[in-house]
């Protein structure tokens, strides 16, 4: 499963749409889930990816699926990762996750997705250093989109020597320059993705970055049933809540909660 | 309570069937859909009524929102709810709106599309008709 | 002994001030003092209509030598029909016939196309080759009047038919008077009728204007139109800095071609909305005839006057008309008309008042016209040139106006122009914010729309709605098939052939698509062909 992430802006959507008309024309079918944050305030979102991906509306073998970042700061819902699973089980050939490159969600593409591409145009403003940090250690491949602007050349040459000074085990992430709206570059991701495939299978770090995932699963559902719980004794605990709140204790106020029989 | 039973927000497809291009309407009620807490997606103009429900199938949304300014919306919505029946998914509801004349509300009710919004109708009133169609979410 | 001005100032304020929350600022939100004095200007030359740069209007007699010509948009059904609506409006006084076409002929497609079902005249006349042209103009001298097709990708077809109609009367093409809408850059921002992507769109509507230029030089070859930029929800500002950017854009593109601008320009026309707050609107034509002349001699360097001259139609805001208490419509637009009127349009729509849920009953259409007449020969809007001009108020918004425009031209050149603009959705984002924001203020009641948000009555008006016959859709189908049939087919398919051919080069298309439409072929034949060369363009869209 590959992820795609990057700031907003970068083309992400016209990036994805071109590789799913890239890989049907390999006669692959092609599961999308793309996510956008939903308002903090009002829970409510839109959800503004499939509508870049009209022309694959009515192809059986395309499948697109738009998730709201519901509440997760990092812009993946726990629903994300079993959805996943699931279109992996119905048996679709690639699984592309897309998500909007804010707050941590980076982090989060990575920790989900086997290969994670992070998206980049050469109006960066500040320049490459301003790069949030965490993206260049996540990164398993880069695109330069919008290749035909201005700054692409030096958007390159930063990059590569910042990447330079950090060199990922055994795996130098390869920067691809692409031009989504134009359709060119789109099979040279694919091959990076590839490549970095193969480089998980044969190193075994495919595998241990699969079980660890799992582990981290585990942990981040368990965090929300302890989430759930909270909430849920602060609200029917009137008590407990009025406490809380005169001696200003939210460590051991958690701590009773859960020690409590469920 | 788990994830897995957690109130889910309703999603709803809205989507501009047949060929007009007025989708101020439609960008307006999805602004405020959202603003009241539902997740939205868009699918855009042109749609056919099999794009529509293939994509409300996708997205597993609970409700599809039509517009129209052309005036073919007899043949159009009526032709969204027979395609929900072919593809056995009678359980989303449909609602519409736009150019749609009073005496064609009643017809259309009658063929499955729920509830009909006419020029003029605040927004306030189609989030509460969907706040009291689904009061505890998707 | 106070003076004047101060004591002004000291008794508004103290005096009480309204409380009902109604916004007092324009429409579009601009701010407006309660009072506009000669202070509001600063010291300009005094400004005469018929001179640069043309605030005043761009003829020193303005009505008085002519009134603005009564156009009013109509068509439904087939061709027959509409003939017989065309006969109606001229006999009762109308002056320029104005063409309106349903959505597949709109869209390029042909009636019997699966994606026609449904759509056939209902929000205008079908039509789907040569043959339906001429039932349309029957027993309708071309060489009389002026027509006004609006119609946009498919627009060089619909030009091309009109010809071969008056070429059968006997009247040649350099005769012919008229206006294609034939603007499709705000397609793509606004009303979303595009077919082909960009490019080949604006070689199109350029090889129509190098074409006219010759063959067709009393022809109006664009509209260039913030109408439907305006419908679709954007501010006053906006409707004016996004039409003559979009104007500007088709200047570039046919000088790029290497026509002289002097060639072209005199030729291109416009066409605003005329929206409900009065003043604004009048001060908006105006400005957009002082800026469209600056940029022409100024920035254009175009040495005839007739380049520098805005001229333009105005329709009322279709967009301001209610379902509720629909009679109200009339003195909706009666007050929308008046705006246009002031403002110095040189051609009117007036909307007629069941317009909000279908096309006009024959009573309501005569009502619109009728309402131009009065304010023709009983208001006496009519006999003064620019009769608001020197007001401090419509003045001063005049220059507001103007100000934001040039704001909106800079924004847009930042972006690479009004492609590049498009293709970051600037215009869209623009309009649906603007659009989103009215809305706002309407649902708290910051703005009012009588009889929908407040006034308010429990019982409604039973409207008499223009219904299509159900049977026309199967007899235009029927109708399409026949001709296809009956043709030359060699002579349609080698005619479809070079124009595929030369779709792919850089001839001018427009002979092409002329000897196609002589041989019958339909106009979704002729669009598919070029479809084939030019492809389908999806907009990235953004809500």
């Amino acid at each position: 499963m590959v992820g795609f992430t990057g700031a907003p802006g970068t083309g992400k959507s016209t990036l994805v749409d071109g590789l799913v008309a890239w890989l049907r024309k390999q006669d692959n079918s092609v599961a999308v889930l793309a996510t956008d944050p939903n308002s903090p305030f009002t829970g409510g979102a839109i959800l503004g990816d499939r509508i870049r991906m009209q022309r694959h509306a009515l192809d059986p073998k395309v499948f697109i699926r738009s998730m709201g970042a519901r509440g997760h700061l990092g812009g993946l819902s726990l629903a994300t990762r079993e959805a996943i699973r699931l279109l992996g089980a119905f048996g679709f050939d690639q699984v592309i996750l897309e998500t909007v490159g804010v707050g941590q969600s980076e982090l989060e593409v990575a920790a989900v997705a086997d290969t994670t591409v992070v998206v980049l145009t050469p109006n960066l403003g500040d320049g490459v250093q301003m790069i949030k940090a965490g993206i260049l250690e996540i990164a398993d491949v880069f695109v330069v989109n919008k290749a035909d602007l201005e700054g692409h050349s030096r958007v390159l040459t930063e990059l590569r020597s910042m990447l330079s000074l950090a060199p990922k085990e055994g795996w130098k992430p390869p920067i691809i320059s692409t031009v989504a709206s134009k359709q060119e570059g789109i099979g040279a991701i694919w091959g990076a993705v590839v490549a970095h495939r193969q480089h998980l299978e044969s190193s075994g770090r495919g595998r241990q970055l699969a079980d660890q995932r799992l582990k981290d699963e585990t942990a981040e559902v368990a965090a929300e049933i302890a989430r759930d719980r909270v909430r849920q004794a602060l609200a029917d605990d009137p008590g407990l809540a009025e406490r809380l709140v005169e001696e200003g204790v939210p460590y051991s106020t958690a701590q009773e909660i859960l020690d409590r029989k469920p | 309570m788990s994830p897995a039973t957690a109130v889910r927000p309703v999603r709803i497809i809205v989507a501009k069937v047949g060929l007009d291009g007025h989708d101020r309407g439609v960008k307006v009620v999805a602004r405020a859909l959202r603003d009241a807490g539902y997740e939205v997606i868009y699918t855009g103009l042109r749609q056919t009524p099999e794009m529509v429900v293939d994509a409300a199938l996708q997205e597993d949304a609970q409700v599809i929102g039509l517009s129209i300014h052309s005036g073919a919306h007899m043949t159009l919505f009526p032709a969204v709810v027979q395609e929900l029946k072919r593809r056995k998914a009678t359980d989303i509801v449909v609602f519409g709106g736009g150019i749609i004349p009073d005496d064609d509300i009643a017809a259309l009710k009658k063929q499955g599309v729920e509830q009909l919004f006419t020029p003029g109708t605040p927004l306030q009133e189609i989030v509460d008709w969907l706040r009291q169609r689904f009061p505890k979410g998707a | 002994m106070r003076d004047p001005k101060q004591a002004w100032k000291e008794d508004f304020e103290s005096s009480p001030a309204r409380d009902d929350g109604i916004e007092t600022s324009t429409i579009s939100g601009i701010p407006l003092q309660p009072l506009y004095t000669a202070a509001d200007r600063p010291q300009q030359l005094e400004e005469f209509p018929g001179q640069y740069p043309y605030t005043r209007g761009i003829h020193p007699s303005g009505y008085r030598g002519r009134l603005w010509t009564m156009r009013q948009f109509s068509g439904f059904a087939t061709a027959e029909e509409t003939n017989r609506r065309y006969k109606y409006l001229l006999a009762n006084g109308q002056t320029g016939l104005s063409v309106a076409f349903d959505m597949p002929t709109l869209m390029g497609q042909d009636s019997d196309a699966p994606t026609s079902r449904g759509e056939i005249g209902h929000c205008g006349v079908a039509i789907d080759s040569l043959a339906d042209m001429e039932t349309l103009f029957e027993g309708i001298p071309l060489g009389d009047i002026t027509t006004s097709m609006t119609i946009n990708s498919p627009a060089a077809i619909l030009l091309c038919m009109y010809i071969a109609v008056a070429e059968k009367q006997g009247i040649p093409a350099s005769q012919l008077g008229g206006t294609l809408q034939n603007d499709i850059l705000k397609e793509f921002i606004a009303q979303k009728e595009f077919i082909f992507p960009p490019e080949p769109s604006m070689r199109l509507v350029v090889d129509s204007i190098e074409y006219c230029a010759k063959e067709v030089p009393q022809w109006n070859t664009i509209s260039i139109s913030g109408y439907h930029i305006r419908e679709a929800g954007s501010t006053a500002a906006q409707e004016l800095a996004f039409t003559l950017a979009d104007g500007m854009a088709y200047v570039d593109a046919c000088l790029e071609r290497g026509m002289r601008i002097d060639d072209f320009a005199p030729r291109l026309s416009f066409f605003f909305d005329a929206h409900i707050d009065f003043f604004e609107e009048i001060a908006k034509f105006r400005a957009a005839r002082r800026i469209w002349a600056r940029w022409m001699r100024d920035r254009y360097g175009a040495q005839q006057e007739r380049s520098w001259k805005l001229r333009f139609h105005t329709q009322t805001a279709g967009v301001s008309l209610t379902a509720q208490q629909p009679e109200l419509n009339i003195a909706r637009t009666a007050i929308e008309a008046l705006a246009a009127v002031l403002g110095g349009t040189q051609s009117l729509h007036t909307n007629a008042m069941d317009e909000v849920l279908g096309l006009p009953t024959d009573k309501a259409a005569r009502i619109a016209l009728r309402t131009q007449q009065l304010l023709a020969y009983e208001s006496g809007a009519a006999n003064t040139v620019d009769p608001l001009g020197g007001s401090y108020f419509v003045e001063a918004l005049t220059d507001e106006m103007e100000r934001q425009a040039e704001r909106y031209f800079k924004q847009i050149e930042a972006l690479g122009g009004v492609i590049p603009a498009i293709e970051a959705n600037f215009f869209q984002k623009e309009i649906a914010d603007s659009a989103f924001r009215y809305q706002q203020e309407l649902e708290q009641k910051r703005r009012l729309v009588v009889g929908v948000n407040e006034f308010t009555v429990d019982e409604a008006t039973p409207i008499e709605i223009l219904r299509i016959d159900p049977k026309l859709e199967s007899e235009q189908v029927e109708r399409v098939r026949e001709v296809r049939k009956r043709r030359d087919q060699a002579r349609c398919s080698n005619a479809l052939t070079s124009l595929r051919k030369a779709a792919a080069g850089t001839d001018n298309l427009m002979p092409y698509i002329l000897e196609a439409v002589r041989a019958y072929a339909t106009e979704g034949e002729i669009m598919n062909t070029m479809v084939e060369v030019f492809g389908i363009y999806t907009e990235r869209a953004v809500v």
